[in-house]
C-alpha cells in the first residue's frame, strides 16, 4: 500500500479533485438557485455573463451578483466579475 | 399525529427505495406503526423491494380518485407487525397526484400511524415535489459521487423553498444526510469522496452511512428489506440510522476497511 502510494503521489487523488469541483459548483448554484431576492436575479446574472463572454472567455461562475437591502429605500446591486489573467 | 418523512435525492438510482423499505421496516420492528408510501407513479418498485407485488389491488391514485378507500389500498406486511405499504399506481399520467389529493390521504394516514415514509421518485418534477411537500423531515440519500452530491444540494434548496413548511413560514423541514453505497477501501485509496468530504459540502447532520453491500441485491431478489437480514453490514447500518432517527446517539460503524491479511494488503484487492 505504502509503496503504491509513493508512485501515485504526483497525481492528485480523484477524491480530492471531486471535492474541489463540488465545492465550486455547489457554491455557485447556491448563490444562483437558492438566492433570496427578486426572481429575475438569476436571469439577470445569466444575461450579464453572456455579454461579458462576447469579449472575454470566462467561466460560468465568473459573475457573481447580489442584491443587498440597506435600510428602507436603498438596495445595492453588487456585481463581481472575475476576469482571467492577461496572457 | 404522524411524523412525515420524505426519502429523496434528486438523482436516480442512489438507494431511495432500498432505504425507504429498510427504514420503514426497521421503525415497525421498534414497535412504531409505520406506512411506506410509494410516490413513484408509473414506475412503482417499492412493492417488489417489500415482496408484496402480488398483493397489490388498489393503489395511491385509486384512493385519491375515490375509486377505493384507504384500507382497501393499504397492504399489511406479513412479517412485521404494524407495517403497511401504500403502492403507487402504474398509470402513465404523471399528474395523477394532486396536492389536495395527497394532503387528504396523508391526513387520513396521519390519524392511524406514527411514521409516514414517503419514497420519492428521482428528479425535481411534480412527483418529487409532491413527495416532499408535506414532509416534516427529509432523509437525503446521497452516494459519494459528484453528481449525486450536487443533486442532493439542489434538493436541499427545494426543501428550503418549495415545501409546505417553507411556504407557510413554519419551522423548516428537518434535514438528514444518509450516505449510501459507501466503499471504505476506495475512500482509503483516495478514489472516493469520504463521509467528511460530503458532510462538509452539504453541511447537514449525518443520519447514517450504509456500506456498499452484497446484502442489498440479495434482499431485493428475495423481496425482504435488508434490515431483516440482521447479520448483514447494510442491515445493521440501517438499524443504527433508525436508532439515530429516534434520537439516540449511536457510534458510526462500517466507515473503515475491514482488516485484511498481509498478502492482500501488499498485492491489493
Ligand atoms: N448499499 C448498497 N449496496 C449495494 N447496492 C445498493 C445499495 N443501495 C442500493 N443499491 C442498489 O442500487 C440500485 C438502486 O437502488 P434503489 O432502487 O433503492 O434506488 P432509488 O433511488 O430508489 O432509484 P429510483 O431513483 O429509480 O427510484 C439497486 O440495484 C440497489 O440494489
Ligand atoms: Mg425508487
Amino acid at each position: 500500500m505504502a509503496i503504491l502510494d509513493f508512485f501515485r503521489s504526483d497525481k492528485k487523488k480523484a477524491a480530492s479533485v471531486a471535492k474541489e469541483r463540488l465545492q465550486i459548483i455547489v457554491a455557485h448554484e447556491r448563490s444562483t438557485l437558492r438566492h433570496s431576492g427578486p426572481d429575475y436575479l438569476p436571469d439577470l446574472q445569466r444575461d450579464i455573463l453572456a455579454v461579458i463572454r462576447k469579449y472575454v472567455e470566462v467561466d460560468q461562475d465568473a459573475v457573481n451578483i447580489q442584491l443587498d437591502n440597506r435600510g428602507d429605500d436603498l438596495s445595492v446591486l453588487e456585481l463581481n466579475v472575475t476576469l482571467p489573467e492577461e496572457k | 399525529m404522524a411524523r412525515i418523512i420524505v426519502v429523496t435525492s434528486g438523482k436516480g438510482g442512489v438507494g431511495k427505495t432500498t432505504s425507504s423499505a429498510a427504514i420503514g421496516t426497521g421503525l415497525a420492528l421498534q414497535g412504531k406503526k409505520t406506512v411506506i408510501v410509494d410516490f413513484d407513479i408509473g414506475l412503482r418498485n417499492l412493492d417488489l423491494i417489500m415482496g408484496v407485488e402480488r398483493r397489490v389491488v388498489y393503489d395511491f391514485v385509486n384512493v385519491i380518485n375515490g375509486e377505493a378507500n384507504l384500507n382497501q389500498a393499504l397492504i399489511k406486511d406479513k412479517r412485521v407487525d404494524g407495517l403497511f405499504i401504500l403502492p403507487a399506481s402504474q398509470t402513465r399520467d404523471k399528474d395523477a397526484l394532486t396536492l389536495d389529493g395527497v394532503e387528504k390521504v396523508l391526513d387520513e394516514l396521519s390519524e392511524q400511524f406514527d411514521y409516514i415514509i414517503c419514497d420519492s421518485p428521482a428528479g425535481i418534477e411534480q412527483g418529487a415535489l409532491m413527495a416532499l411537500y408535506f414532509a416534516d423531515e427529509a432523509i437525503v440519500v446521497t452516494n459519494p459521487e459528484v453528481s449525486s452530491v450536487r443533486d442532493s444540494d439542489r434538493i436541499l434548496g427545494i426543501l428550503a423553498s418549495k415545501s409546505r413548511r417553507a411556504e407557510k413560514g413554519l419551522d423548516p423541514v428537518k434535514e438528514n444526510l444518509l450516505l449510501t453505497r459507501y466503499n471504505p477501501s476506495r475512500v482509503e485509496r483516495g478514489d472516493m469522496l469520504s463521509v467528511e468530504d460530503v458532510k462538509e459540502i452539504l453541511a447537514i447532520p449525518l443520519l447514517g452511512v450504509i456500506p456498499e453491500s452484497q446484502a442489498v441485491l440479495k434482499a431485493s431478489n428475495l423481496g425482504e428489506p435488508v434490515v431483516l437480514d440482521e447479520q448483514s453490514d447494510a442491515g445493521q447500518a440501517y438499524l443504527d440510522a433508525i436508532s439515530r432517527l429516534e434520537g439516540n446517539e449511536v457510534d458510526f460503524r462500517f466507515l473503515t476497511e475491514p482488516k485484511k491479511g498481509i498478502f492482500k494488503r501488499i498485492f491489493g484487492g
